[in-house]
C-alpha cells in the first residue's frame, strides 16, 4: 500500500490568478489555461475581436510570466541568452526577443523592456505563461549568480488593445499615454502602488499593457471596464487577433523544433549580434542567415469556409510539404486564415498551395503577414 | 413528433419515416460562434454513428454524428449563407440535415428531452 497513490495520480488543480473571480462574476466562460482558470469568452469571440478592432478590448494575461532581471552587467548578461542587442536598449525602451537552446531551438518568445534606474541595471521580462517555469530555470542556469532574478508573481498584467485605448488609458492614468509611442514603457504610482505601462500588445493594435499589483488588479479592471469604450475580452479573441496580425503563438507556431530563420524572425537577431554571436543558439543560428532553412513560416490565405487547423498538411499537387501551425477564422476578413511551416522554395507571395482537412483539399495562397494591417502608434 | 436526443448533443425530429437532425443549445452553445457548417449532400447512405456533417466554430471543428441509419434526403440550404443559424436557434432553424430512416428501432436508444436534461445537469 502506497499513501502517496492519490497525490500521484491527481492531476493539479488549476490555478487561480488574481482576476478569475472577476471574470466569472462578469460572465467569463472559464477555462483551463496554461495551468490557471482563464477567460475564453465572454459575449461571444466574434463579437469581442470586432469590438476590439474598433474599441477598445482589455485582455487579463496575468498566466504570463513577469520576471526582473537586474544587477550590474545585466544587459551583457542577458545578450549570452537572448540574440537582441539588449546594451543598446535605453531605459523605456521595449524589444521582442527570444529564448534559444544551444541547436538553436526556440525556447520562448518574450519582451525585454529597459527598466533600469540611476543606479541599478535591470530588465523587465515577460515570458509566456506555459513556459514561465522553464524559463526561469533557464535563466538561473545560464545567469551568473551574482545577477538577481526576481519573478514578479504577485502582479497581474492587463492589456488594453484598440483604437480608443489610449483615450481610455489617459482617462485612468492621466498623461501616461501621451508619454509613450509603440515599444516604449514607464513606470509611475498609481493609489499607492508602482505601476508598469508598455504601449505594446499582441492584437496588432494601438495598445497597452499594464503592470499592477494583484491588490490592485481589480480596481483597476473595474476603472477600464467602467468606460464605455472598453469590454473584458477573452482568451478566444485574443488568439483571432494575432492571428489576424501574423504574431506567432508560441507552442504552436514556434517550438524548440524551429529556429529563428525558419520562424521568420531573423529580425530579432540584432545586426551587432549577427557579427560578433556569443548567445546561446547563435552558432547554429547565425549559419541559417546565410543559407536559409529548408521551411518557412508563412501566412495562407484559404478559399472557402472551411478552416485549417493546426496539424493539418500542406500540399503542393501530391507532395506534402508543410504543416499548418494555427488556423482559424478570422473575423475582420470573414474568412478562414492560417499561419504554416512550408518548403522554403513555396514560400513566395502567391504560390497556389492545399491543405488537407478531413479528407478534402482547400485551395490556400502564401500571403504576406500581417493578414490585417498593424496599427501600431509610432 | 417526437424528439430524441443522443449524449453526443444531436437532436432528431421523426415525423414519419423521415428524422430532422440537428445539434442542441447546449451544443452550440460550448461550441460558440459558428462560422461554416458542413453539410451531407441528399442520397448519401449513412449509418448510426457516423460523421456525416462538420461544424466549425472560431476555435475548433467538430463532428455532428446521425442519430440513425438511413438515407439523407436533404440537407439545410439556409446554412451556407447563415452559418450563425445554429447559434441562434439550434434546435429548430438551424437544422442540419434529414434522414430517411431505415431501422426505427435505434430510436429507442435514444434519450425524451427530460433525460437530456438530466444528462447535462451532469456535465
Amino acid at each position: 500500500m502506497n499513501d502517496n497513490s492519490d497525490e500521484d495520480i491527481e492531476p493539479q488543480a488549476p490555478l487561480m490568478l488574481p482576476l478569475s473571480e472577476w471574470h466569472r462574476q462578469r460572465g467569463g466562460r472559464m477555462v483551463e489555461f496554461a495551468g490557471y482558470m482563464m477567460p475564453v469568452q465572454y459575449e461571444g469571440i466574434i463579437a469581442e475581436h470586432l469590438w476590439t478592432r474598433e474599441h477598445a478590448g482589455l485582455f487579463d494575461v496575468s498566466h504570463m510570466g513577469q520576471l526582473i532581471v537586474s544587477g550590474d552587467g545585466a544587459a551583457q548578461a542577458l545578450e549570452a541568452v537572448l540574440p537582441g542587442d539588449i546594451s543598446a536598449l535605453k531605459p523605456g525602451r521595449v524589444r521582442y526577443s527570444l529564448l534559444l537552446n544551444e541547436e538553436g531551438g526556440i525556447i520562448d518568445d518574450l519582451m525585454v523592456t529597459n527598466v533600469s534606474s540611476d543606479d541599478e541595471a535591470s530588465y523587465y521580462l515577460v515570458v509566456n505563461g506555459a513556459t514561465k517555469w522553464d524559463d526561469i530555470g533557464h535563466l538561473r542556469e545560464h545567469l551568473p549568480d551574482e545577477f538577481t532574478l526576481n519573478h514578479l508573481e504577485d502582479r497581474a498584467l492587463l492589456a488594453l488593445q484598440g483604437p480608443a485605448a489610449h483615450s481610455a488609458l489617459d482617462r485612468v492614468f492621466p498623461g501616461v499615454a501621451d508619454q509613450l509611442v509603440f515599444m516604449r514603457g514607464t513606470g509611475f504610482e498609481w493609489e499607492g502602488v508602482m505601476v508598469g505601462v508598455g504601449r505594446s500588445g499582441y492584437t496588432g493594435e494601438d495598445g497597452f499593457e499594464i503592470g499592477v499589483p494583484a491588490s490592485h488588479a481589480e480596481r483597476l479592471a473595474d476603472a477600464l471596464v467602467a468606460l464605455p469604450e472598453v469590454k473584458p475580452v477573452g482568451l478566444g479573441a485574443r488568439d483571432s487577433l494575432r492571428l489576424e496580425a501574423g504574431l506567432p503563438l508560441y507552442g504552436h507556431d514556434l517550438t524548440e523544433q524551429n529556429d529563428p530563420v525558419s520562424a521568420d524572425l531573423a529580425f530579432a537577431i540584432s545586426k551587432r549580434r549577427r557579427a560578433e554571436g556569443g548567445f546561446l543558439g547563435a552558432d547554429a543560428v547565425l549559419p541559417l542567415l546565410e543559407k536559409g532553412t529548408p521551411r518557412k513560416r508563412v501566412g495562407l490565405l484559404l478559399d472557402g469556409k472551411m478552416a485549417a487547423r493546426e496539424g493539418a498538411p500542406v500540399l503542393s499537387g501530391q507532395d506534402n510539404v508543410g504543416t499548418v501551425t494555427s488556423g482559424g477564422y478570422s473575423p475582420s476578413l470573414e474568412r478562414p486564415i492560417a499561419m504554416a511551416y512550408v518548403d522554403s522554395a513555396l514560400a513566395e507571395e502567391g504560390t497556389a498551395l492545399c491543405v488537407e482537412m478531413r479528407g478534402r483539399e482547400l485551395s490556400a495562397t502564401v500571403t504576406p503577414m500581417p493578414f490585417v494591417p498593424h496599427r501600431y502608434h509610432r | 413528433m417526437s424528439r430524441y436526443f443522443t449524449k453526443d448533443h444531436e437532436w432528431i425530429d421523426v415525423d414519419g419515416d423521415t428524422g430532422t437532425v440537428g445539434i442542441t443549445d447546449y451544443a452550440q452553445h460550448q461550441l460558440g460562434d459558428i462560422t461554416f457548417v458542413e453539410l451531407p449532400e441528399a442520397g448519401k447512405g449513412v449509418k448510426k454513428g457516423d460523421a456525416v456533417s462538420v461544424v466549425d466554430s472560431v476555435k475548433a471543428a467538430s463532428d455532428v454524428y446521425t442519430p440513425v441509419t438511413g438515407e439523407v434526403s436533404e440537407s439545410n440550404a439556409a446554412l451556407e449563407d447563415q452559418p450563425e443559424l445554429v447559434n441562434t436557434d439550434a434546435e429548430a432553424e438551424g437544422w442540419l440535415f434529414k434522414v430517411k430512416l431505415t431501422e426505427t428501432g435505434e430510436l429507442d436508444a435514444l434519450m425524451d428531452r427530460e433525460a437530456y436534461d438530466n444528462y447535462v445537469g451532469t456535465l
